[in-house]
């Protein structure tokens, strides 16, 4: 094993209680859902597979991981697997940027 | 950690990434919508809760459940889902005896079976402190088990998911099956509650 990384946090100190929102839905938001399917999708065409999925969540830089709610992570790590397959360009990517423009 | 932030910007973006993949042909236009479909329709706790009501009834069945839960959930037409099919485990709370599920590294868990797994459940304060302080994050659910009720933490992996199996509880000899599925709850699946 090498060192560990930011996900790694099983034991670690410093956290406070944990809090449970009542009659949670099952997704928060729509484009909460999409990146769920978006996710199963690639992965049921081989896009990329379930560990390299997993090591691009974990190989976050810290400060974005811990400031980043859950499917935020998931919004960079299949963001960072589509630039690093070949499917789309950083460009592409980046090229809606915050949603104001395509209206 | 919340689960709130303002999601207009993120929504945009997501829609941005869905519909070039959609344009490449990555994704067939109305996949998106398909798989979100059949995943509300298909995973939810109410699954979970069909099982444990079985098992409370049926004692054959909870021993070939806790031998081997993905031959045994067939039996009530459920699955961990196609593909690649993950391993499930059921462990089972008895007397001075209580399990918790956590993935300390991520967020897994039988969602294919009980449905997106909740928030607390990702945070990383959940994931932290369950393996250190069991009984301090069970208390964060108003759950005290007596001091010599024995804890054992379960850390799910990519591969393995696990499922509690909570006790049944005292006086619900008259119920019927589907009148204990109701007293389930996913807390109770996950460990965060008694049943």
């Amino acid at each position: 094993m090498g060192v560990s990384r930011i996900n790694d946090v099983g034991g670690m100190e410093g956290f406070l209680a944990v809090v449970e929102e009542p009659d949670e839905p099952p997704f928060h938001a729509d484009w909460e859902a999409h990146l769920h399917a978006m996710n199963a999708l690639l992965i049921r065409q081989g896009v990329y597979n379930r560990d390299e999925f997993r090591d691009a969540l974990e190989r976050m830089a810290p400060a974005v991981y811990l400031t980043a709610s859950y499917y935020e992570r998931w919004y960079c790590a299949i963001t960072t697997l589509l630039v690093e397959k070949g499917v789309l360009t950083a460009a592409e990517v980046a090229g809606n940027g915050h949603g104001a423009a395509d209206a | 950690m919340s689960g709130h932030h303002p999601s207009a910007p993120i929504a945009g973006q997501v829609r941005h990434i869905e519909n070039l993949l959609e344009q490449r042909g990555v994704i067939a236009p109305g996949e998106i919508d398909h798989r979100i479909d059949a995943l509300l329709a298909g995973g939810s706790p109410l699954n979970g809760a069909r099982i444990v009501a079985r098992a409370w009834t049926d004692p054959a069945f909870r021993d070939r459940l806790l031998a081997d839960a993905n031959t045994a959930i067939r039996e009530l037409e459920l699955s961990m889902g196609g593909g690649e099919e993950l391993r499930l485990k059921v462990i089972a709370n008895g007397p001075g005896e209580h399990h918790v599920v956590v993935c300390t590294l991520c967020s897994c868990y039988p969602t294919t079976l009980l449905g997106p797994s909740p928030t607390w459940y990702k945070s990383d304060a959940y994931r932290a402190r369950v393996v250190r302080d069991p009984r301090g994050v069970l208390g964060d659910f108003d759950l005290e088990l007596p001091a010599d009720t024995r804890i054992t933490v379960w850390d799910a992996s990519a591969e393995s998911r696990y499922m509690v199996l909570p006790r049944r509880p005292e006086g619900t000899d008259a119920l019927t099956e589907t009148e204990l599925a109701a007293l389930v709850t996913r807390n109770g699946l996950i460990g965060t509650a008694l049943v």
